[in-house]
């Protein structure tokens, strides 16, 4: 079993769920939605940045640019024109918006763009190799999203503990009616999270795209990791949420390596039964429910 | 509105004459419905009313009991795999094999109801949504269940072949009867047990489970049969499923169909019978039949063929009714959050109370 292999590669996915789970996790934090449309946006994204690159015909940088601005604006516009206008909305009433949301953009991406698969290819390569310990062999597509989550997570951690945004974030995820009568305005607060936790799931599609195939379904089974990964991290904090996704990425590589036909569940599995033992996940402190 | 002055008043099936007359005017349809309607759209009734019971079971556990689901369709493929199994392999009549089946996919709902218990909102979505892929995968691996290729039914006898009683249902007519039968009986179950004390114990459970359990409500025992009860219904849809479609794959019953089944309620309003039928009944025909030959409609198909050639393509028009769909939802939640059914009652508000 070449564990150095099965360790970085692991860790390369789990990174990935992880940063999806992140961009799940600061719109449940903020507005107590769970955002079943976050795949099929981040996948809308990326073949944006598709269109711009091949069709279109410019460098990738470009792309990379316009597709994040597009993820921005589509994440606000989902918030602005979905999620907005709902009336003393239930759980169950903002999961149906949202997977709503899902349906309407994996048909207008299928409609647009077809439903076969692209060719799409980012800078960074799955097939270069470089082998620094001997045994450990990393790719450069594995590099560049470990690369990728230290910097989104580090200026996550500054953005929330030192700038205003971030600090009426908190304040909104904490009491919403408080931090409205302190004078936050808690919709543009959501608006901003829903472009934020978009521009993190464009970032998070791009690298995948790298390493499965594009076409309009590619987003769901990352997306159901992600949150996978988000509840086993515990849903409330970042740290927690980043380790879910490490734990589950190499849960899933070991796994799949030993029986690679239950690759798809074995991570589900885990998380039904670490789910029967900590309720709320690994990381979260459990609260009972008081009357 | 409706006054009551009696308990019985209460849990009768019909309210008032009316509900009876229109009751059977609509049941009156759909019994002639085949001398006027052609075999696809027989097909399409029987699916609906499949997918009719499934609803109105999914609506005990999620609208009455305010539990979440996402794994129905794990439910629904042990029912259907569960029937054509216990038929072909143990000879079984096919009405003990549907019964069978569903109670096997009780049983699964009884052991998904266990972590239930302690789980709640993001937490139960994520487990009750691992429960059903996780069938959904067991039964692609496993040989004897026609591994990816999927299974064909066998003739749809209704009699006892063992006994040399036999009855072959060939025809999408007879099909279609037998299916509604099925629906009519599994509605007038799903109506009453809300009536019943467990029915009342699972609405106690969805307001507030801390204070039905200080009133003497078992939480263990009725979250469970909730679960159970809602996954009996999964089966006996999956089962005839089986028989309206005629040959399935694993991949018929993924996570797409679990959320349909949620979405199918919420639109037709949670918690209400009457919701749950038309919402399945609304979203079948979305999903399966509005928007199949758009292409051919008039005018409407041939502008949408121009706009997709310049500037989309063409091969994607078939995803148009996820596009409807998705509309109907986001509109349906957004302008009338009690569903279908939240819309009627507030018409007939309007009207009992006009001019006022």
């Amino acid at each position: 079993m070449p564990v150095g292999q099965l360790l970085i590669d692991g860790l390369a996915m789990g990174a990935c769920y992880g940063l999806f789970g992140l961009a799940v996790v600061i719109i449940y934090k903020t507005s107590d939605v769970i955002n079943f449309a976050a795949g099929e946006m981040a996948m809308f994204s990326t073949f944006v940045a598709f269109h711009v690159l091949s069709i279109f015909g410019y460098p990738f940088w470009i792309a990379f640019i316009v597709a994040l601005a597009f993820a921005a604006l589509l994440g606000v516009l989902v918030d602005y024109f979905f999620l907005r206008p709902a009336k003393n909305p239930t759980l169950l009433g903002l999961i149906v918006i949202t997977i709503g949301a899902q349906m309407l953009l994996a048909g207008l991406a299928s409609w647009k763009w077809g439903a076969e698969q692209k060719q799409f290819s980012i800078p960074v390569s799955y097939s270069i190799t470089y082998e620094p310990i001997k045994g450990f062999i990393i790719s450069q597509w594995a590099l560049a999203v470990f690369i990728t989550a230290i910097v989104i997570v580090t200026f996550m951690f500054f953005f929330f503990k030192y700038t205003k945004m971030g600090t009426a974030m908190r304040a909104t995820q904490q009491n919403k009616h408080a931090a409205k009568i302190m004078g936050i305005k808690t919709d543009r607060v959501f608006a901003f999270a829903w472009g934020f936790s978009s521009v993190i799931g464009a970032i998070t599609a791009l690298l995948l795209s790298a390493k499965t195939i594009l076409d309009p379904g590619f987003m769901m089974e990352p997306f159901l990791r992600a949150f996978a990964a988000a509840v086993l991290g515990g849903l409330m904090s970042i740290p927690g949420v980043l380790l879910g996704g490490l734990i589950m990425g190499l849960i899933e590589n070991f796994f799949g390596y030993v029986w690679p036909a239950w690759k798809p569940i074995t991570a589900f599995v885990v998380i039904v039964l670490v789910l029967c033992v900590r309720p709320s996940g690994l990381f979260a402190k459990h609260y009972v429910k008081k009357v | 509105m409706d006054m009551k002055r009696a308990y019985y008043e209460d849990i009768e099936l019909f309210k008032s004459g009316t509900i009876v007359f229109w009751t059977i005017v609509f049941l009156a349809v759909l019994v002639t419905f085949p001398l006027y309607m052609s075999n696809y759209y027989l097909y399409l009734f029987s699916l609906m009313m499949v997918y009719v019971i499934v609803s109105v079971g999914l609506n005990i556990l999620v609208g009455s009991t305010g539990q979440i689901s996402l794994g129905h369709a794990g439910f629904f493929a042990i029912g259907a795999y569960g029937t054509v199994m216990l038929m072909t392999s143990l000879n079984l009549p096919f009405f003990v094999a549907i019964i069978a089946a569903a109670f096997i996919a009780a049983f699964f709902g009884f052991v998904l109801g266990l972590p239930a218990l302690r789980l709640e909102g993001p937490y139960l979505t994520i487990a009750t949504l691992a429960f059903g892929l996780a069938i959904m995968h067991i039964i692609g691996h496993t040989e004897i269940f026609g591994g990816r290729q999927g299974l064909v039914a066998p003739a749809f006898d209704i009699g006892v072949p063992q006994l040399g009683w036999s009855y072959i249902l060939g025809s999408m007519i007879s099909k279609y009867y037998l299916v509604l039968i099925f629906t009519i009986v599994m509605v007038l179950i799903a109506i009453n047990i809300l009536k019943t004390k467990a029915g009342r114990a699972f609405v106690a459970i969805r307001d507030s489970d801390i204070a039905a359990e200080v009133i003497g409500i078992n939480l263990t025992m009725y979250k469970t049969l909730a679960f159970a009860t809602s996954a009996f219904f999964a089966g006996i849809g999956g089962g005839l499923f089986a028989f309206v479609l005629g040959f399935f794959d694993p991949f018929t019953f993924n996570l797409i169909l679990s959320v349909i089944f949620i979405v199918m309620i919420v639109v037709g309003g949670l918690g209400s019978v009457m919701g749950s039928i038309s919402g399945a009944i609304l979203i079948t025909y979305l999903m399966y039949d509005l928007f199949k030959n758009i292409g051919e409609v008039p005018i409407v198909g041939a502008l949408l063929v121009a706009f997709s050639k310049q500037f989309m393509t063409i091969t994607g028009m078939d995803n148009f009714n996820y596009i409807a769909v998705g509309l109907v939802m986001i509109g349906i939640m957004l302008f009338e959050p009690l569903g279908l059914f939240g819309g009627w009652i507030r018409i007939k508000k309007y009207w009992k109370t006009w001019p006022f």
